[in-house]
């Protein structure tokens, strides 16, 4: 609680409000209802109706018919709708008046905090979401949430910018026509009814993967009105094999539950799990907690091994990475095992490098049991992940780095299985009535299920989605659906913790929760989603009466206690060793295809995101695209250079895409990112990358093997913001071997920094505050994952400036993760290291400016001043570190209103022709000033936290007053490890690292001792 | 008035000067016999055969086709600069190629290498002036002219490459109620001083040195319109002997007070690019680096002004061969300081041992620019070695070759300081290549456009050569000879 209370802006002592303001907002009487379904309400009349189902009700038929002019009402509808004035949709609140009471909790100039929870393949992630007079604007991490504990990543944070995306689904539509959401009522009904007599045995329900119990219940309750129907779900990034592999290890379904921060020795096969779990914030805290170096006494590091096709950001994190084909990685699990005396090792023998690497796992993994543990991806069998389940318990891990747990899904089943079946009874007419709940499966399915074509074939096909997307064009009706920050729902974490999901503004596009809809479907029209939950929780939460307090309890914490599913017993035993049948197959000589999520967009749900675009991808850092990674060696069999396109051919489809020379890839691997080449994203996705779900087949989910790979003669610009990955020999990155770092040797670089702050001038009038504020970034525990990135642009107003802007280098993020790679191409060395403004004291850039826009305050911030700025970009040329962003042309969307709305009110929007840079959000160490002066105390240490900081799952930002030799980042600055990147040209940077320890030998034989110094 | 010449207090009387018809072999032949120098006018000339002919370019309605397809190309490109500049200032500059790093592409390029080519001017005016160098004379009107336009063409760029362009006089110290000045240990504002300051002086100084001719033309023109305009600029020239004493001390003076300019305005120039810490930019040897540079790019400007000129307008007899000679000689010795700038910038970078800014060398003649370093050596330095032979500095076809090939060359050592330097610097994760649109073209060549648009104004309009110092140079030619 009191960590949280450091993070919100709330005044300290006072909880959490719980949302008087939201529950008045969407609560009945406040009628958020669209306009016109009011009027429907009240007048009911057949005419209303006749008036409202014709498509253009003004005379409008009378135009010459033609493509021409669907398209243009189409896009005036679009244009009136956003200037507010259609019926369609609840315009944005354009009233000003004052208040004549005075609400509670609400100050103008306070921005309030609400707890709620934001779902990724089904599985929730416990947010706070900050809100200005209503909008909300940032999205953080929600500290008592254990899928979250305080860190963001970068699709919950991008979040935001997707609840104001003009290009949302505004209304109902029923065959491309828009119609009242009254008629989608009544042909819900009768379609319902039309199911009854058969008990629903053509009626077909498609979900993504479902946690959330209030929907559990609902689809249950529908079941029991319908009993022969069927619920599929389908989630293009399944975590299927992983149950399974429980099931044929444990006996039972179960969710593995990594403590990392347990273990010693960690073993990763093909598993990016600081990326793909659904818990991975909590992993990466957990991972990097034993690799921060940043405390003086005793330490004891973890050491990782990874095989895996593509460089992650786990394999960069490793400290033996093995490229390896995915499709040879059964064999790696298989063989591992043996070695470690577990089931039977597969003919073939490990040689070279990859013995080397089985031979540290081995005995690593021996040295360390139960205190180490074996992982496998996703995208490995369920037997591997049996073997591996096997592995874990043998190695004595299980109970100790490893518990089993209940999935936290309400109806853990194959999502492969479950569409293909659904896709056979479209085909054979056995089903004919559909709803599908979110998830644009059309766009996910595998290709060689044809979903869209046979969708056509259902007499009634309901889609509630977000997006008029690839879906919405094979489904006869259209829904908008609520995003999540516009309606009530709940959800559950992957290990079953369970958030309300509650709304922080009134639907903006008149969304209907998808709770409604259920409730349609079970003959409640008028239910609302708030009451659904409500009152779904009512039953659960309080047996002993007093559920208000409980209720807002849980609002307020934003997890509901007790509710994380429950440990299954670690020898459950039951099942047995798989055989290994399989175990022998490899990767063979041909091209292997990997399919993975992209590292931006994910499965695809994301690509109408600007902010999610734009973030560079780690190690290519290409924006706006999804190039094929390829390997240095396949790259120069097929002779091509980054950005030449390749043509890939499987099982009759062929998908044309630029190539990106990934060095760390497996050589023959050929990987994939999904969610790109949308057609029907909207004006943001539509046309960026290529559709690789085109080469997805049903068989191969996760990687194909014998791929055909031809050269193609196309050529395609990449947009990236980082093109060399060479340290060339300097020394702005500093490594340590955790042998010199326990002995304190101090990270030096080739030049000592200059003793004495000389300088023509004399030095800036520093030391004039009390607080002089400084960060630490630990280059040992940065993961890279960019959540820095997205934390920034979100609440300091950043703008996205596009593919072509970035291709030619003018990209606004204020802070960067450069990656630099070192060694063989084949496996190197991969350094991460986030750039933001070093906040010099000797600022190169202040010198030469000539109006003084941009000049050093008090407490030691290099502030940039945007009024005074006349944009003659001396500055940014004379910063050594290059964190200066300008805005070349109007980067900031003025023009459209929603896009205003995700703004942080305390920050200036820059207009063209301004420079800019990271201010270590001053915005939030001014609230802190006023509110610590307010209540005449001194700022606390860590008591301001810049955004990039506070989103860190790493923890690897630290920031806090460098005057104060007690505060937490002056501590790390008298570190041994600690160094100024470029300190010998006498900036006297205040943002300093801690050069990167690296382990000397793989992994440590014992533990590290370090004295205290 | 009518046939008075202007030139009274220096001509002993107007006594016609017998001419001697010479050819060029005899002239040369003369000039190889060292018996004396060859003359800086040839041909049968007297005062009047002077004035009537460079007065004649002006006050004559008649002007050679060429003009006329010179300057309907330049105007045209002055258009597609005007256009470049509307839309600059609609859509803001990132119409350009620049980005982070390389914030700064073409325009700075220009401007520094418009600066430069505006040196030869003041140097010929106001150094030779000082320095008793009679060939001079009849080049430094147009020289003179030259900086003026080159100058403007310059100050251009500062202006339109800011941001918000419309904030400019931010940069000026001028009094206000925030109390706001600008930041004076910027080089930038030394830059607006420094080029502000040759503005105007260069202005003053041509102005000055204008004044007796336009009297001329004020005496001679043919309709009362022209006589106006011209009479109107005269400032009231009568010719009289206190003018002409008062006229001589202030040019001496602004003479004087523009040679300092001539090393100052450059050197203040380098300054932006050496007191920043960029490796390739921070040096010491840059002021007088950027100051011979600029000598040598301003006199190949003015050969390759003045060789077509002298050719279309037929003042061969006043723009000797001589006068190309000795323009020639001058280019060589600044090209060879330049070329002892460059070997100095690697021998420094070797010298500092630092890594930055030894790679910074090795980025220029390996990066991705180095066609562009090469080229620039071969054109800027090895080309103009050919000016050792008398022979190229008094061919004006080969002449004119050699001083666009350093055109271009001084262009390219701009872009190489500018942009090359910072396309690579501290840390390898923000390298990035410039590559110029279509807008940084037509800004660089509408530039041009302009700059030439007003040279062939200027022709038209005004007279290019000095009337009144050339018959000066005659009269002490004539006595010489007799």
């Amino acid at each position: 609680m009191t960590d949280r209370k450091a993070k919100t802006n709330s005044p300290s002592g006072e909880p959490r409000p719980a949302l008087p303001i939201v529950e008045a907002a969407v609560s009945p009487e406040a009628s958020s209802r669209p306009l016109w379904r009011s009027l429907d309400e009240l007048t009911g009349s057949e005419e209303f109706w006749v008036w409202a189902r014709r498509e253009f009700p003004h005379g409008a038929a009378e135009f010459g018919d033609g493509v021409g002019r669907r398209e243009f009402l189409r896009v005036m509808g679009a244009a009136l709708a956003m200037a507010g004035l259609a019926g369609c949709a609840r315009p944005p609140q354009t009233k000003i008046v004052p208040y004549v009471d005075q609400p509670e909790n609400i100050k103008a100039d306070r921005p309030l905090q609400f707890a709620t929870a934001m779902a990724l393949g089904g599985f929730g992630t416990g947010l706070l979401v900050r809100s200005n007079e209503g909008r909300p604007t940032k999205i953080e991490g929600n500290p008592s949430h254990p899928a979250s504990l305080g860190a963001a990543g970068p699709f919950e944070q991008a979040a935001v910018l997707q609840l104001y995306d003009p290009d949302r689904s505004r209304t109902v539509l029923h065959d491309g026509n828009i119609e009242p959401h009254g008629a989608m009522l009544e042909a819900v009904l009768e379609e319902v009814e039309r199911h009854r007599p058969e008990q629903g045995r053509h009626f077909r329900l498609l979900t993504g993967s479902v946690t959330s119990p209030a929907l559990a219940a609902q689809i249950e309750a529908l079941r029991a009105t319908l009993p022969a129907m069927k619920w599929h779900q389908w989630e293009p990034i399944s975590r299927w094999s992983i149950h399974q592999g429980a099931q044929l290890a444990l006996g039972q379904l179960a969710e593995p539950d990594y403590r990392l921060e347990n273990a010693d020795v960690i073993v990763s096969l093909d598993y990016d799990f600081l990326f793909l779990a659904p818990d991975r914030l909590r992993l990466t805290k957990a991972f990097t907690s034993r690799r921060r170096f940043d405390q003086v006494g005793f330490l004891q590091p973890n050491a990782l091994l990874v095989a895996e096709p593509t460089l992650t950001i786990t394999g960069s994190m490793a400290q033996a990475r093995l490229p390896m084909a995915a499709a040879d990685m059964k064999w790696l699990a298989w063989t591992l095992g043996a070695q470690l005396g577990l089931g039977p090792s597969p003919a073939r023998k490990a040689e070279g490098g990859v013995r080397l690497w089985l031979d540290t796992a081995t005995a690593a993994l021996r040295e360390h049991r139960g205190r180490s543990l074996v992982l496998v991806g996703p995208g490995q069998d369920a037997e591997t992940h049996a073997l591996v389940h096997a592995l874990n318990q043998a190695l004595g891990n299980a109970g100790q780095t490893v518990v089993y747990r209940q999935p936290a899904a309400a109806q853990p089943v194959d999502h492969l299985a479950s569409m293909a079946e659904l896709v056979h009874d479209l085909e054979s007419n056995a089903a004919d009535g559909i709803v599908i709940l979110g998830g644009n499966p059309v766009f996910t399915a595998p290709a060689d299920f044809r979903l869209g074509e046979k969708l056509g074939r259902a007499r009634f096909s309901l889609y509630l989605g977000l997006y008029e997307d690839e879906t919405t064009a094979c489904c006869r009706w259209h829904v908008p659906e609520q995003h999540f920050l516009e309606g009530w729902s709940d959800v559950r974490a992957v290990h079953g913790e369970t958030s309300i999901v509650q709304p922080l503004i009134a639907p903006l596009y008149g969304g209907v929760s998808v709770h409604e809809l259920m409730a349609a479907f079970l003959s409640q029209p008028a239910a609302q989603a708030h009451e659904i939950v409500r009152e779904f929780w009512r039953q659960r939460l309080v047996p002993d009466g007093d559920f208000e307090k409980r209720w807002r309890q849980a609002l307020s914490d934003g997890v509901i206690a007790d509710t994380a599913t429950p440990e299954l017993g670690t020898s459950t035993g039951g099942g047995s060793l798989p055989g290994s049948a399989r175990s022998e197959e490899t990767a063979g000589q041909g091209y292997e295809v990997v399919f993975a999520p992209d590292p931006t967009i994910w499965d695809g749900q994301f690509a109408n995101n600007a902010w999610l675009q734009e973030l560079p991808k780690p190690f290519s850092k290409v924006t706006w695209g999804n190039p094929a990674i390829v390997s240095p060696a396949a790259a120069q069999e097929l002779r091509v250079q980054n950005g030449d396109a390749i043509r890939i051919r499987h099982q009759g489809a062929e998908v044309e895409i630029p190539v990106w020379i990934q060095p760390g890839q497996a050589a023959r691997t050929i990987t994939l990112y999904l969610g790109n080449g949308r057609s029907r994203a909207g004006r943001v996705g539509d046309g960026v990358g290529v559709n690789t779900y085109r080469l997805r087949p049903s068989s191969g989910l996760w990687f194909c093997r014998d791929v055909e790979v031809t050269r193609s003669d196309r050529h395609a610009e990449l947009a990236q913001t980082h093109l060399h990955h060479s340290l060339e020999g300097r020394d702005f990155f500093r490594v340590l071997p955790l042998t010199a770092f326990a002995q304190g040797k101090r990270a030096e670089g080739r030049e000592p920094d200059p003793e004495q702050n000389q300088t023509l001038y004399g030095p800036a009038s520093l030391n004039t505050a009390a607080y002089q504020w400084g960060m630490v970034i630990n280059l040992t525990s940065c993961i890279g994952c960019s959540a820095c990135v997205l934390a920034c642009q979100a609440e300091n107003n950043i703008p996205s400036v596009g593919a072509r802007e970035v291709s030619r280098g003018r990209e606004m993020h204020w802070i960067r993760v450069d990656h630099y790679f070192e060694g063989d191409p084949a496996n190197p060395q991969v350094y991460q290291q986030p750039v933001p403004c070093m906040h010099c004291e000797n600022a190169p850039c202040e010198l030469v400016c000539p109006v003084e826009a941009t000049l050093h305050s008090a407490d030691g911030l290099n502030q940039q001043v945007y009024n005074r700025c006349v944009g003659t970009r001396y500055c940014s040329n004379n910063c050594p570190y290059k964190v200066r962003r300008f805005n070349f042309l109007q980067y900031a969307d003025t023009a459209t209103p929603s896009a205003q709305l995700v703004w942080n009110p305390q920050v200036t929007v820059r207009s063209r022709g301004v420079m800019e840079k990271c201010t270590y959000c001053v915005q939030r160490i001014r609230t802190a000033q006023i509110q610590a002066q307010e209540e005449n105390r001194p700022i606390r240490d860590g008591e301001v936290i810049p955004a990039c900081a506070q989103a860190c799952p790493a923890d690897a930002i630290s920031f806090g007053n460098v005057a104060d030799p007690k505060s937490h980042v002056s501590r790390l600055k008298t570190l041994a490890s600690n160094y100024s990147m470029l300190g010998d040209l006498n900036t006297r940077p205040r943002t300093t690292y801690l050069a990167r320890v690296e382990w000397d030998a793989n992994p440590p034989a014992s533990p590290c001792q370090r004295d205290t110094a | 008035m009518g046939r008075k010449p202007a030139g009274l207090a220096l001509s002993t009387g107007h006594r016609m000067i017998p001419g001697t018809a010479q050819s060029k072999e005899e002239t040369r032949a003369r000039a190889e016999r060292a018996e004396e120098p060859p003359r800086l006018v040839q041909g049968v000339a007297t005062f009047r055969s002077i004035t009537e002919q460079i007065s004649g370019i002006v006050l004559n309605r008649r002007h050679p086709r060429s003009w006329w397809i010179g300057f309907g190309l330049a105007f045209l490109l002055t258009m597609g600069l005007f256009y470049a500049i509307s839309v600059l200032l609609a859509v803001g500059v990132g119409i350009w190629g620049i980005n982070i790093p390389v914030a700064w592409g073409f325009a700075i390029t220009n401007f520094v290498w418009w600066i430069g080519i505006g040196h030869a001017g003041t140097l010929i005016s106001a150094i030779l002036l000082l320095l008793l160098q009679k060939w001079r004379n009849s080049i430094n009107r147009l020289a003179e002219a030259m900086t003026l336009f080159a100058v403007a063409c310059a100050g251009m760029f500062p202006l339109l490459h800011l941001g918000r362009p419309w904030a400019f006089f931010w940069l000026l110290p001028y009094p206000n109620g925030m109390e706001l000045w600008p930041q004076f240990r910027s080089a930038l504002v030394w830059d607006v001083f420094a080029v502000s300051t040759y503005l105007t002086v260069s202005i003053f100084f041509w102005y000055t040195g204008l004044v007796p001719d336009v009297a001329t033309l004020r005496d001679r023109a043919k309709n009362r319109f022209t006589r106006l305009i011209f009479g109107f600029m005269a400032l009231g020239w009568r010719g009289s002997a206190k003018h002409w004493r008062n006229y001589e001390s202030a040019y001496l003076l602004m003479a004087g007070l523009s040679t300092p300019l001539v090393l100052s305005v450059h050197s203040v120039v380098s300054f932006d690019f050496a007191t920043a810490i960029v490796p390739g930019w921070h040096s010491t040897i840059f002021p007088p680096y950027f100051v011979a540079g600029a000598v040598y790019s301003g006199f190949a400007m003015v050969l390759n002004i003045i060789i077509p000129l002298r050719k279309w307008y037929r003042l061969e007899n006043v723009v000797t061969e001589q006068h190309l000679d000795h323009m020639a000689k001058v280019m060589l010795a600044t090209g060879l300081l330049l070329a002892y700038g460059y070997i100095f910038e690697i021998f420094f970078a070797w010298y500092s041992g630092d890594p930055t800014e030894q790679y910074s060398v090795v980025n220029r003649a390996t990066g991705p620019y180095a066609p562009l370093f090469w080229l620039l050596l071969l054109v800027n330095v090895v080309l103009p070695q050919s000016l050792w032979w008398r022979s190229v500095r008094t061919r004006p076809v080969l002449l004119f070759f050699a001083a666009l090939s350093v055109n271009v060359g001084m262009w390219m050592e701009r872009f190489v300081i500018v942009v090359v330097s910072l396309n690579r610097d501290y840390l390898p994760s923000s390298w990035r290549m410039f590559t110029p649109t279509g807008w940084d073209w037509l800004t660089l060549v509408g530039s041009l456009g302009l700059f030439f648009a007003l040279v062939f104004l200027f022709v038209r309009f005004l007279p290019m050569v000095t009337m009144f110092e050339v018959r000066d140079l005659l009269a002490k030619e004539k006595g010489k000879s007799s």
